[in-house]
C-alpha cells in the first residue's frame, strides 16, 4: 500500500461513485422509468478501479454487458452515462446505445458490449494497433485491456483472442473478473477449470497474476506488476484473474432463485469491497471515516444531480433513427 | 493505364496505399504464409497472390499473419480500425463468415451508431466468394445477400481489374467499414487499370457494361460476366441489352437500374446467390415499387436454386448461372405478351 491521502481519496471516490450509480439505478429501474436491459456491476467496484486508475487516455479498455463500472473508471462522463441509460439525446451515445453499448473512443473506452465474448478480439486489434505505434519516450508501449467475465472465458472468441495476442506479442491485457455466476449458472458447472480461469490462459502462453477482486489493494498492486511487465516491449499480453462478487442478479428483474439462503446478505457483509476499503484505509490511519463520510455523501448528491438531469433531458427526435448509420452513403 | 490481372490489381492496389499511408495494415491467414517454417515468410505471399511482397516490404508489425482464427481477425480489424489504423483484413473464404459473424455484424457494422456517431471504423474486410472450382458447399459461397442487409457495412463486388483497384483504393481510404467481395473466378482475368496512383471510384455508381434498348440486365461480380457474354450473343439476333454492373450493392445506385428499365420495360436480375431474400429478390422488388408501369413483362430472376453448392462438374454446372441461362431469361421476358 504507497497510496498517498489523493490517491486513496480518489479510488474510495470512483468505487463509491459506481456503487451508488448502480443502487441507484436498482431502484429507478423498478418503476420503469428506464427502458431495455440493464446489467449491475455492484460488488466488483475494486476491480474496475483497482486497474483504471493505473491507465491513461492512450491505454484502451473493451468492457461487457456488465459495463458501467469500467466505464466510470476510465472517465466516461457520470451525467452522460446517466442520461444514456435513460435513452437521452443528450446520452453519451445520443440514446442509440443504452447501457450496453457506452463508450466514449477519445477517453479509451471502446465499448461496453452486448455480446458475451465479443470485446476480447477487438482489444487485441487495439493492442496491436498500440504495438505498431511503439513505445513512448520512457520506453513504455500502451496497453489495451479486455474485460471479461467466467461467463465469456467459456467463448472461442476469447480462446482465439488470447492466442493471437500471444502469438503477435501484442500488448493486450485479458482481465478476468470471476464473480461466480454465468448469467444464472455457477462457475463449478459451467467453467470445466472451476475457479480458475486463469490457468486458461496460463495454457495459451501467457504469464498470469490472480488476487482476491474485493481488496481494492490487492487488485491495484497486482494491476501495477502486470502493467510493468505488459508496458515493456517485447513481452507480449498477460492476464490476470481476480475473485470478485456480483451484488445483483444477472439483469435487473433477475429473480435469482439461484442464490443460496442468505447469501446476498452474507457477501454485503463479508465480502463487499467498499466495507474492506474503508477498514484497511481507517485501520491504518491512512483516512478517517469522516473523509469517508464526506465522499458518500457527496458521490450520493452526484447521482441525484444526474438522474435529475437526465429526467430533464431531451428526448431523441424519430428522424434521428437516421442519424450516424455511416460517415457518408 | 497498364494491363493486369484482377489479382494484380488487388495486390498493386494495397501495396501502393500501404506505401502512401503508414496507418494502412494488412493482416489474416497466410497473408505472408510460410510463418514458422523453414521456408519462412514469404514462402506462400497469401494464397491468392494478393499480398505477395507485402512481408518482406512493410514487416511483420504491417503485414500480420494470423492464426486461423476468424472471430480474433475480424475483431483485430475492429479493433485497428477504431484504434485509429486502416485494417485491410482478408477472411480466405468468404464462406468462413459463418466463424466470425459477431465480429462483423454486431460489432464493425454497429459500432458507429450504437456509439451515438463518435466512433470512426476504416476497417476493409476482403472476402473471396463465388463458385466455379468445384470446391464445394463450404468454399463456394456468394454472401452478398448477407452482408448487403446489414446497415453500417458497405459493399463492394468489382468485375474488372480496373474497377477492383479504382473501388479497393475507394474503400481502403473510406472512413465506413466496408466489404470487398472478390470472385475467384475473376483472379486472372486481365484488364487496362488506370495507374493513377489516386485512382478511386466512388461507391454507388453503377457501370453501364453493355447498352442497349430491349431488356435490362442487372448482375454484379462475376455474373456480370456472364450477362455481357448473353448480351453480346443476343445483339447477334439483334437483340440489345443494357448490362448494368453494380459496383457495390450498398449503397445501391437504384437510379441507374430505374432509369434503365423505364426505358427498356424489362428485367433479368442475375445473381449467385440462392433464391430467397437476396440481392435478386431485393433489385426486384425495387423495380417492382418504383417502376411498376414501365414493365411490360414479369421480372426474371437467373439464380442457383435454393441448395447447397454442389460438388460434381456436373451438378455444379446444373447450380450455377451460366450465359446461356442469362439470354433464355432475356428472350423469355421478351416473348411475354
Amino acid at each position: 500500500m504507497q497510496l498517498n491521502r489523493e490517491a486513496l481519496t480518489r479510488a474510495y471516490r470512483q468505487m463509491k461513485l459506481i456503487r451508488e450509480f448502480e443502487e441507484r439505478l436498482h431502484e429507478e429501474i423498478q418503476t420503469g422509468e428506464i427502458a431495455g436491459f440493464t446489467h449491475l456491476y455492484s460488488g466488483q467496484e475494486a476491480v474496475a478501479v483497482g486497474v483504471c486508475e493505473h491507465l491513461t487516455e492512450r491505454d484502451k479498455i473493451v468492457s461487457t454487458h456488465r459495463g458501467h463500472g469500467h466505464c466510470l473508471a476510465k472517465g466516461c462522463d457520470l451525467e452522460g452515462m446517466m442520461k444514456e441509460i435513460w435513452g437521452s439525446q443528450e446520452g453519451l451515445c445520443n440514446g442509440k446505445g443504452g447501457s450496453m453499448h457506452i463508450a466514449d473512443i477519445d477517453k479509451g473506452m471502446m465499448g461496453a458490449n452486448g455480446i458475451v465474448g465479443a470485446g476480447a478480439p477487438i482489444a487485441v486489434g487495439a493492442a496491436i494497433s498500440n504495438k505498431i505505434d511503439g513505445p513512448d519516450e520512457n520506453g513504455k508501449l500502451a496497453v489495451s485491456i479486455a474485460f471479461s467475465g467466467d461467463g465469456a472465458c467459456n467463448q472461442g472468441t476469447t480462446f482465439e483472442a488470447m492466442n493471437l495476442a500471444v502469438v503477435t506479442k501484442a500488448p493486450a491485457i485479458f482481465v478476468f473478473e470471476n464473480n461466480h455466476y454465468s448469467e444464472h449458472t455457477g462457475v463449478d458447472y459451467a467453467v470445466g477449470t472451476a475457479n480458475d480461469i486463469a490457468s486458461r490462459a496460463e495454457a495459451f502462453g501467457m504469464k498470469v497474476w490472480r488476487a482476491d477482486g474485493t481488496d481494492f489493494f490487492a487488485v491495484y498492486d497486482t494491476f501495477r506488476e502486470v502493467l510493468e511487465y505488459v508496458r515493456t516491449p517485447g513481452n507480449g499480453p498477460a492476464a490476470v484473474e481476480f475473485d470478485t462478487e456480483r451484488f445483483f442478479g444477472h439483469f435487473e428483474g433477475d429473480p435469482q432463485r439461484y442464490r443460496g439462503d442468505g447469501e446476498l446478505d452474507r457477501l454485503r457483509a463479508e465480502r463487499d469491497c467498499l466495507k474492506i476499503f474503508r477498514a484497511s484505509v481507517t485501520g491504518a490511519k491512512l483516512l478517517e471515516d469522516v473523509d469517508l463520510d464526506t465522499i458518500d455523501t457527496e458521490s450520493l448528491k452526484a447521482i441525484e444531480n444526474a438522474v435529475q438531469a437526465s429526467r430533464a433531458a431531451p428526448r431523441p427526435q424519430p428522424e434521428n433513427v437516421l442519424d450516424n448509420v455511416y460517415i457518408s452513403y | 493505364m497498364a494491363k493486369m490481372m484482377y489479382r494484380e490489381a488487388i495486390r498493386n492496389t494495397i501495396f501502393q496505399e500501404m506505401q502512401r499511408d503508414e496507418r494502412v495494415v494488412v493482416l489474416g491467414e497466410d497473408v505472408a504464409g510460410g510463418m514458422g517454417t523453414a521456408g519462412g515468410p514469404e514462402a506462400i505471399g497469401g494464397i491468392w497472390s494478393t499480398s505477395t511482397g507485402f512481408y518482406d516490404a512493410f514487416g511483420p508489425n504491417r503485414v500480420i499473419d494470423t492464426p486461423i482464427s476468424e472471430s480474433a481477425i475480424m475483431g483485430a480489424a475492429g479493433g485497428l480500425a477504431l484504434a485509429g489504423k486502416r485494417p485491410v483484413a482478408e477472411i480466405m473464404f468468404a464462406d468462413f463468415i459463418g466463424v466470425c459473424m459477431d465480429q462483423l455484424w454486431n460489432q464493425i457494422a454497429k459500432f458507429r451508431y450504437m456509439f451515438g456517431g463518435k466512433s470512426v471504423c476504416p476497417a476493409v474486410i476482403r472476402m473471396p466468394v463465388g463458385a466455379g472450382y468445384n470446391a464445394a458447399a463450404q468454399h463456394s459461397q456468394m454472401i452478398s445477400q448477407f452482408v448487403t442487409g446489414m446497415p453500417g457495412i458497405k459493399v463492394v463486388m468489382p468485375t474488372t481489374p480496373e474497377d477492383a483497384c479504382g473501388l479497393l483504393r475507394q474503400a481502403i481510404r473510406d472512413d465506413d467499414p466496408v466489404v470487398f467481395l472478390e470472385h475467384k473466378f475473376l483472379y486472372a482475368m486481365s484488364g487496362e487499370v488506370n495507374d493513377d496512383p489516386d485512382f478511386c471510384i466512388p461507391f454507388g455508381h453503377a457501370r453501364l457494361a453493355r447498352a442497349g434498348q430491349d431488356v435490362t440486365i442487372v448482375a454484379s461480380g462475376m455474373m456480370v460476366r456472364y450477362a455481357e457474354t448473353a448480351a453480346d450473343d443476343l445483339a447477334q439476333d439483334g437483340i440489345g441489352c443494357d448490362v448494368i454492373d453494380l459496383r457495390t450493392t450498398s449503397p445501391l445506385d437504384e437510379e441507374a437500374i430505374l432509369d434503365s428499365v423505364e426505358v427498356t420495360g424489362r428485367l433479368v436480375v442475375v445473381d449467385e446467390a440462392p433464391p430467397r431474400c437476396s440481392l435478386a429478390t431485393d433489385i426486384s422488388a425495387l423495380v417492382a415499387q418504383k417502376a411498376f408501369a414501365s414493365l411490360k413483362a414479369p421480372i426474371e430472376m437467373v439464380t442457383p436454386p435454393h441448395t447447397p453448392v454442389p460438388f460434381a462438374r456436373e451438378l455444379e454446372s446444373a447450380y450455377l448461372p451460366s450465359p446461356a441461362k442469362v439470354a433464355a431469361a432475356v428472350r423469355k421476358t421478351l416473348e411475354y405478351r
